[in-house]
């Protein structure tokens, strides 16, 4: 047993996805794509070899900030739009909890907008879970900033006219070093993604496209349905290359500025055309490219898009203590008191 | 060559320096203030500075003022009047000359007088030719010139010789007040430690001013304010925002955490932002949000994980954090939040002074949601109090509004160095494993408060957040009767805090004619007033309130001891409506201003003697 060795895979073999679950009766609606997202999360904490006690969930407003409550790690259910700033707090002040914020697409990219934006410039050492349903649930079904344009909602009875944001176009624009996108119909993917994000040194924003049957039933349809998981879910793997469909031998091709889908044998096209996934690259272009693919042009990207190295901001402030200590004139407060001008009154 | 004219000595005086934002005079001023601090005079000062960083040279706007009072006796305020005025300018004339009393010495730089200057400053014709000026003693200097002169042969710009027309100034004011200029010659020594010329020009700018000051026969005497009996001790001059700054990382150290301080920029509050953000050696974090409520919202999640979460703010910023405040006050987590008030609503004068935020500190957040708020009352003790609300907090595991102004932010005081180990001891609420389930909403028997379960710790995983919690269990819940016991047992735990503050002293013989009563910055001005008025055997008393949620225990007895309670407050009245809604039987009158600045010791001794 080589248990002294810095290689060895820390599997916590003994925690459980049960240990990680609560006693709290889990409220959301029958059929919400939440439940598959919270088992996806008890499975991957127990392989981060970490302690129960190690982790904090910090959660905003709506369905998805229930989440918190069902876990039976340290939890923390705010206000809406906050999280990220608390989270922030959070992880600042005890940097060696595993931090996980738990969000919508109302909670953060609408009300929370600047604190998400913010947190992903600083690239503090936090994984951000945006649960995108495109739909207000919590509040019986207005339209969110990420709805489709057109969409009917109680608020919108002619259909939404406001266009929508995507988040991982936000998250590079807001100088995101880590973005993956996954479904809530694939749990494999879910947990492989949740154990990568919480490795990944700085802000991981993970969008998961996820379905609420009550106000927005089969939003992602074209992704996630069965007769469309083929031919519209692209598996981005890092270093291989972008091929899809059911017998493999569709991709995605560079053409000239564009990207494009071209099948394997068809006009001269071999596996050599198809382009290789880097995730570590710097350049936002192609990351920008994959995040915009919608179906029905071109399948969606799944995975991990974009995983850059960048200094954290928790690092960072380490590294301002240890500058403070070598440069101080004084070490504690009684010497900062009696530091500088001071006079003798006799 | 007159030599030196008479000396004359002085219980106490008042200096204004005045002149454009761009001329230096806060630093003159503060130069002059370190110099008579360590002579040993008693002294306060009150910076007056405009909104805008560089309104248009020459404009009334753009006037920049200092004013320091200095005493052989105790100083509690920096005066109602001043006894000299140092104007650069005619716009700093303009908007100064209301500020001196009459009799007063004007000094005026004679070399800005001119038609064009005046009309900038919105005067119509020569204020020195149009008998405006006859109330007071003109001594007209031609400061620029004579800079200018003094400076020959230093190879500077023109521009960098007439900036250092500040020292000359100041070279003036120390011959006046017979002080010596060493201090100021060392402080240029370091400031420009890597620009030798500079040193030179602003030495000798100021030994020109000095000399020249001692030669012409203009003034008509110099002035001699001795050392004030202080309590002996080992001193040092501070600030209301260094002060509260300090007292902050102080209990921190007490208590053995770190301080996490999550600010966004505002006037008059950044410069405890500015002040912090030099500790890092001492274990203090930070962190400048992208707004308000990131700001306290950062403080709520490094309080949650264990550290002390402190923000501060201003009016405009502490709306913003209210929903954050009530979810502190939910989680029963400590939190500071500093207040410095300032003038409103909306951004109404940002750099002037105002006590309007009360309601805003106690009542500020949505439902019933009360919260410890506390108030300084003198620059330095800016520091006891920030102190105080760090201590109340984790002790009573709820939020404390700490409330100073601009007027105790800015405003600075010789500050008798407290040692580290005398401050009072900071007993924090660990939560601890006795063998049994955890809970999160157990409480303390005494004073109500739950219990600090810091993340990380085994075996005490629990959640919290803003839905209402089952007592005890900490469950999310929805019962009605559990609902009612919680904001009751909220208001209660506040409440209780009463049994751990001390009781409110009084000044003077405990009972009376009149109660006059403060609290926050305006106990300087309160104070010397009544204790000039018990000087010429009114029966005047003085209660100032440090502790305003929860009020002493002893307030209401206190009240009853006087016929007449006079509230003076700068704003509309809301601490005497506050205190009318505690103690309806008592009859509460108020006295009330709100120009942006603070009482004059004068207008509140006619309303007090009003009452008499
Ligand atoms: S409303 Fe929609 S998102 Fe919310 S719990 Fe129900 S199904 Fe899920």
């Amino acid at each position: 047993m080589a248990t002294n060795s810095v290689d060895t895979v820390h599997v916590n073999p003994q925690l459980t996805k049960k240990d990680f679950t609560s006693d709290q009766l889990v409220r959301w609606c029958p059929g919400c794509g939440d439940y598959a997202i919270l088992s996806a999360m008890q499975n991957a904490l127990p392989q981060l070899g970490l302690k129960k006690e190690d982790f904090a969930f910090i959660s905003g407003i709506g369905c998805a900030a229930r989440f918190p409550y069902y876990m039976s790690t340290y939890g923390f259910h705010t206000i809406h739009g906050r999280a990220p700033a608390i989270a922030s707090g959070v992880k600042l002040s005890n940097p060696d909890l595993s931090v996980w914020q738990i969000t919508g697409d109302g909670d953060s990219l609408a009300i929370g907008g600047n604190h998400f934006i913010h947190a992903l410039r600083r690239n503090i050492d936090i994984n951000i879970l945006l649960f995108n349903n495109e739909i207000y649930g919590l509040t019986k079904g207005q339209l969110s900033p990420t709805s489709k344009l057109g969409l009917v909602t109680k608020s919108t009875p002619l259909g939404g006219i406001d266009r929508p944001f995507s988040a991982g176009e936000l998250a590079l624009g807001a100088r995101g070093t880590f973005f993956a996108r996954t479904i809530d119909t694939n749990p494999k993917l879910m947990t492989q993604i949740f154990v990568e994000s919480s490795r990944h040194k700085g802000t991981s924003l993970i969008e998961i496209l996820q379905n609420c049957v009550i106000f927005n039933d089969k939003t992602h349809g074209a992704v996630t349905a069965k007769e469309n998981k083929d031919d519209f879910q692209l598996h981005l793997q890092h270093g291989e290359r972008m091929l899809f469909g059911k017998e493999k031998n569709k991709g995605i091709r560079l053409n000239g500025f564009k990207l494009e889908v071209v099948t394997i044998g068809e006009n001269g096209i071999t596996e050599d055309d198809i382009l290789i996934h880097d995730a570590h690259d710097e350049d936002t272009t192609k990351h920008m490219m994959l995040i915009r693919m919608q179906p029905p042009e071109f399948p969606m990207a799944l995975g991990i898009i974009r995983a850059v190295k960048a200094p954290t901001y928790d690092d960072l402030t380490k590294q301002q203590y240890e500058l403070s200590k070598e440069n101080a004139k004084f070490s504690n407060v009684e010497e900062l008191l009696q530091s500088g001008n001071t006079w003798e009154v006799k | 060559m007159s030599g030196k004219q008479q000396t004359e000595e002085l219980e106490k005086v008042v200096i204004r320096f005045a002149g454009d934002s761009g001329d230096g005079m806060q630093l003159t001023g503060s130069q002059f203030t370190l110099t008579s601090a360590l002579l040993g005079n008693d002294l306060a000062t009150f910076p007056d500075f405009p909104a805008e960083i560089r309104a248009p040279q020459g404009t009334v706007e753009g006037v920049s003022g200092f004013q320091v009072q200095i005493g052989k006796i105790d100083i509690f305020t920096p005066g109602d009047e001043a006894d000299v005025l140092v104007a650069m300018n005619p716009a700093a004339l303009k908007s100064n000359l209301q500020w001196v009393r009459k009799g007063g010495n004007v000094i005026i730089d004679s070399d800005s007088f001119e038609e064009r200057t005046f009309k900038r400053a919105g005067y119509e014709g020569n204020p020195l030719e149009n008998g405006s000026l006859q109330d007071y003693n003109l001594i007209e200097a031609p400061i620029t010139s004579l800079t200018k002169t003094s400076l020959q042969g230093i190879a500077l710009d023109n521009k960098s010789v007439v900036r250092c027309k500040n020292m000359f100034a100041l070279g003036v004011a120390y011959w006046l007040f017979d002080r010596s200029m060493d201090q100021t010659l060392d402080f240029l020594k370091a400031k420009f430690k890597k620009a030798p010329l500079l040193v030179e020009a602003n030495s000798k700018a100021l030994q020109a001013g000095y000399y020249y000051a001692e030669t012409v026969e203009a003034l008509p005497s110099n002035y001699k304010v001795p050392a004030a009996k202080i309590e002996p001790g080992k001193y040092r001059h501070i600030s209301g925002n260094q002060a509260a700054a300090w007292g902050i990382i102080a209990a921190a150290e007490k208590m053995g955490k770190k301080l996490f301080f999550g600010s966004y920029p505002i006037t008059p509050a950044s410069d405890i932002l500015h002040e912090l953000s030099k500790y890092k050696n001492l274990g203090v974090t930070t962190f400048q949000a992208e707004d308000e409520i990131a700001a306290v919202c950062s403080a709520i999640g490094a309080s949650y994980a264990g550290e002390l979460g402190v923000t501060a703010s201003a009016g405009p910023g502490i709306a913003l954090k209210g929903e954050a405040i009530g979810l502190a006050a939910m989680v029963e987590l400590p939190l500071v939040i500093i207040d410095v008030q300032r003038g409103g609503p909306s951004t109404g004068l940002p750099t002037k002074t105002e006590q309007a935020d009360f309601n805003l500190a106690m009542f500020g957040r949505n439902s019933d949601c009360p919260i410890i708020v506390v108030a300084s009352s003198t620059p330095s003790n800016c520091f006891s109090f920030a102190y105080q609300a760090a201590k109340l907090t984790v002790e009573h595991m709820t939020p404390v509004m700490f409330l100073s102004d601009g007027y105790l932010a800015n405003g600075s005081e010789p500050w008798k160095i407290p040692s580290v180990k005398d401050l009072p001891e900071i007993v924090i609420p660990h939560a601890r494993l006795n063998g049994q389930e955890f809970h999160p909403y157990v409480r303390d028997e005494t004073k109500l408060s739950r219990f600090w379960a810091i993340p990380g710790t085994e075996g005490m995983e629990h959640r919290i957040g803003g839905l209402e919690k089952e007592n005890i269990t900490g469950n999310v819940s929805y019962d009605p009767a559990n609902h009612e016991l919680m904001v009751k047992v909220r208001q209660e735990k506040v409440s209780k805090v009463a049994g751990f503050i001390p009781d409110q002293e009084v000044i003077g013989t405990g009972s009376g004619e009149v109660l006059v009563v403060g609290w926050g910055s305006t106990y300087g001005s309160l104070l010397t007033a009544v204790k000039q008025l018990q000087g010429a055997g009114k029966k005047v008393d003085l209660a100032h309130f440090n502790y305003l949620s929860p009020l002493p225990k002893n307030t209401e007895a206190i009240f009853k001891q006087y016929k007449k309670v006079l509230v003076c407050e700068l704003n509309m009245g809301q601490f005497a409506a506050y205190l009318r809604s505690i103690y309806p039987e008592v009859k509460i009158e108020q006295f009330n201003k709100i120009q942006g600045l603070p009482f004059t010791v004068m207008e509140l001794k006619e309303k007090i003697i009003e009452l008499l």
